[in-house]
């Protein structure tokens, strides 16, 4: 009998201890994962401003017809522009600030995605998929960055936005913007280094950075880092973006729809079956 | 073996449903009614654009912008269009879930309205796709994204559609005199009436949650995380509007279609619709103010967009609903259905402000819809308008079943 006991308790401690722990280590997995991700980090400190990665950008992603006016106006990134860099008036005078998507670690467009087109990549960039994608622009809406851009031109348009040069990464190359950056703003490298790198930087010059890394976690973390000397409202940030992921907005949505699906079919086929026994009883009578 | 060596020869019922169908396609009732002569040339117009649209792309005819994605295609036909079909899943929840048979009579406009609403509003979709040969990946499976909101409204669109058509069959079955398939199919119509209604209350909320990620891009007095909610139940009464305002014109045309007893028992119908709309508009409203302090939005009613929602809750929730109220308090009929356009109008300004009006309202380029998208969205009602009243011309669908199907349950 309490032998009986003890191995019904022991049984029921082993089912709780790998239920309970179940859960931490799928969690620590996708940390893991998410520290596996390579970045870039982007200091405004060391950028000039010359639109070098601008033409490297389109070079790599052959857009051959590529001219940026002299003293250009602001820019938005398009599609035929992955990446644009535009000078704002600050605090600390002029600063130029490069915009292209900052791919995220949980990012919105793939999961709003409905074909698995745009697609978070294990090595960290956010790619889009030709063959898979219908067009529905759905990844326009829910990016909070506004980075995907359609080609409204076109018969058999694309989805067009910087993809961090994922088939130079595969040949064991790095980012056609950061492989030439002249002034080296651009370093590219795992994203765990990265935000350690910038620590460091920060720690280091004070007075010349602010203290913050812009998509340590906004968005819940990005794989593009930002460093600079001006509060990111003055360059053009959305200082305002949640730290948890776009993606959980929808979460409790998406998770509501099995229980609904199972529940309410019974629920409507309970009410029937009332309903349609007193009309009976009524007609009876 | 045998059946090849058959002659390849109609057998004679087969026969006699080909030219059934082709008496059937001849045109009925007058050509040049006022209708068609402003509905054909405008169809004419449009479809000229469509081919357009896939000629040149999505750009020569629309005036999208990449900041603003989805224009009046998605905004007004699927957006608003979805809302404006959901009187198809309440009346069917109401006449065979709650047994109250006293709104039979108008069940089976409804649910053809739903179902070719929705047809239509899928092929606006598909006008609307920039590659759309590819959204066979989404039905074929080899792509599930099954973390998107958009795969499930998708399929709960598709299945839902599927669910329409087999609660409308019964009145193909009678067209057609099909009388051992009419058995068949009223036997399976109980399985897509509840599949129906869940699907409808999943894709309903689903539209709603479309726009939950866009939570940066949507002015805050139109974002929040109840637009699920919000949009299911704004769908009851936008579908009965919808019923109650087709309804008034379809009674009007299609007088032929109906006997003097549904005239007057079509009074009745209204006056108890507009009983469901004052409270589903109460319940609304209150959820509204709840949303509203709950997401401390005091600061933005004093600015413009401020001002323009309060014309959205005031003028096309509030009103409508007093109207709704004394229209049914009163059995006034006219109030009632000037309170049906108005909730309708409402309902419009409603998904157009989420999806379009305060959908990037700060972008530098605003987005106008240029005539070829208003045309095009012209050319899918009016055809949606030519189909369905193709169909009530010949199917017992406002008429009285045949003898022989009433008799068999």
């Amino acid at each position: 009998m309490s032998i009986n006991r003890r191995t019904f308790f022991k049984a029921m401690g082993a089912t709780a201890v790998a239920l309970s722990v179940g859960k931490p280590v799928f969690a620590s997995d996708a940390s893991v994962n998410e520290s596996e991700f390579y970045g870039i980090l982007y200091d405004i400190t060391k950028c000039v401003g010359c639109h070098g990665c601008e033409y490297d950008c389109a070079d790599a992603h052959g857009f051959t017809e590529f001219d940026i006016p002299k003293d250009p106006p602001f820019r938005q990134t398009d599609e035929k522009h992955r990446t644009v860099v535009n000078e704002y008036e600050t605090s600390k005078g002029k600063l130029p600030r490069k915009t292209q998507c900052m791919h995220c670690n949980q990012p919105a467009c793939d999961a709003a995605c409905l074909t698995q087109a745009m697609h978070k990549t294990a090595e960290g960039p956010v790619i889009w998929r030709e063959d898979k994608c219908m067009g529905c622009r759905y990844c326009m809406i829910s990016c909070p960055f506004d980075i995907p851009k359609f080609e409204y031109n076109s018969t058999n348009p694309e989805i067009v936005k910087c993809d961090m040069c994922a088939e130079l990464l595969k040949e064991g190359e790095i980012p056609a913007c950061a492989y030439n950056c002249p002034e080296e703003a651009l370093l590219y490298g795992k994203r765990s280094d990265l935000i350690r790198e910038a620590r460091r930087r920060i720690h280091d010059n004070p007075d010349t950075y602010v203290d913050h890394i812009y998509g340590e976690h906004e968005a819940g973390g990005t794989s593009w880092l930002y460093l600079s000397p001006v509060p990111f409202n003055e360059v053009g940030f959305n200082t305002k973006i949640q730290t948890t992921s776009y993606p959980g907005l929808t979460k409790g949505f998406i998770s509501s729809i099995a229980p609904v699906d199972i529940l309410l079919p019974a629920v409507l086929l309970g009410i029937y079956e009332a309903t349609k026994s007193t009309s009976k009883t009524e007609e009876e009578l | 073996m045998s059946t090849n060596s058959q002659p390849a020869v109609l057998l004679p019922n087969e026969r006699n449903f080909f030219s059934f169908l082709i008496s059937e396609l001849k045109p009925k009732g007058k050509i040049f009614t006022p209708f068609n002569i402003i509905s054909f040339p405008i169809m004419m117009i449009g479809l000229v654009i469509i081919f357009l649209r896939f000629k040149n792309g999505i750009g020569s005819v629309t005036n999208l912008t990449q900041d603003v994605p989805w224009g009046l295609w998605i905004g007004f036909d699927v957006v608003t269009g979805v809302a404006f079909a959901g009187g198809a899943y309440v009346l069917v929840f109401m006449v065979n879930i709650l047994n109250l048979k006293k709104y039979k009579p108008i069940l089976r406009i409804t649910v053809l309205n739903g179902f070719l609403a929705y047809l239509f509003y899928s092929a606006a979709l598909l006008l609307d796709l920039g590659r759309p040969l590819n959204v066979i990946n989404v039905v074929i499976g080899n792509n599930f994204g099954v973390s998107s909101v958009l795969f499930l409204v998708g399929w709960h669109f598709l299945l839902y559609m599927l669910a329409l058509l087999l609660e409308f069959s019964p009145a193909i079955a009678e067209w057609m005199n099909a009388r051992k398939v009419h058995k068949i199919l009223s036997g399976i119509t109980m399985g897509a009436v509840i599949f129906g209604i869940t699907l409808s209350v999943l894709h309903q909320s689903g539209i709603g949650a479309l726009f939950l990620m866009a939570k940066d891009k949507i002015h805050p007095l139109w974002y929040n995380s109840y637009m699920p909610l919000l949009f299911v139940v704004s769908s009851i009464f936008a579908g009965i509007s919808m019923v109650i305002f087709e309804g008034s014109i379809s009674h009007k045309v299609f007088s032929d279609q109906l006997d003097e007893s549904s005239h007057q028992s079509h009074k009745n119908i209204i006056v108890g619709l507009a009983k469901i709309c004052t409270v589903g508009m109460f319940a609304y409203f209150t959820l509204l103010v709840l949303v509203f302090i709950h997401e401390k939005n005091w600061e933005y009613i004093s600015t413009p967009m401020g001002s323009w929602f309060l014309v959205e809750i005031i003028g096309f929730v509030v009103l409508p609903m007093f109207l709704f109220f004394y229209g049914y308090r009163h059995h006034k009929i006219t109030v009632i259905k000037v309170a049906s356009i108005v909730t309708l109008l409402g309902i419009m300004l409603n998904r157009m402000n989420i999806s379009i009006i305060c959908y990037r309202w700060d972008a530098a380029e605003r987005y106008i819809p240029s005539w070829q998208e208003f045309v095009v969205t012209l050319t899918i009602i009016f055809i949606e308008v030519w189909v369905l009243r193709w169909i009530v011309r010949r199917m017992p669908v406002l008429r009285q079943s045949p003898e022989w199907a009433r008799n068999s349950h």
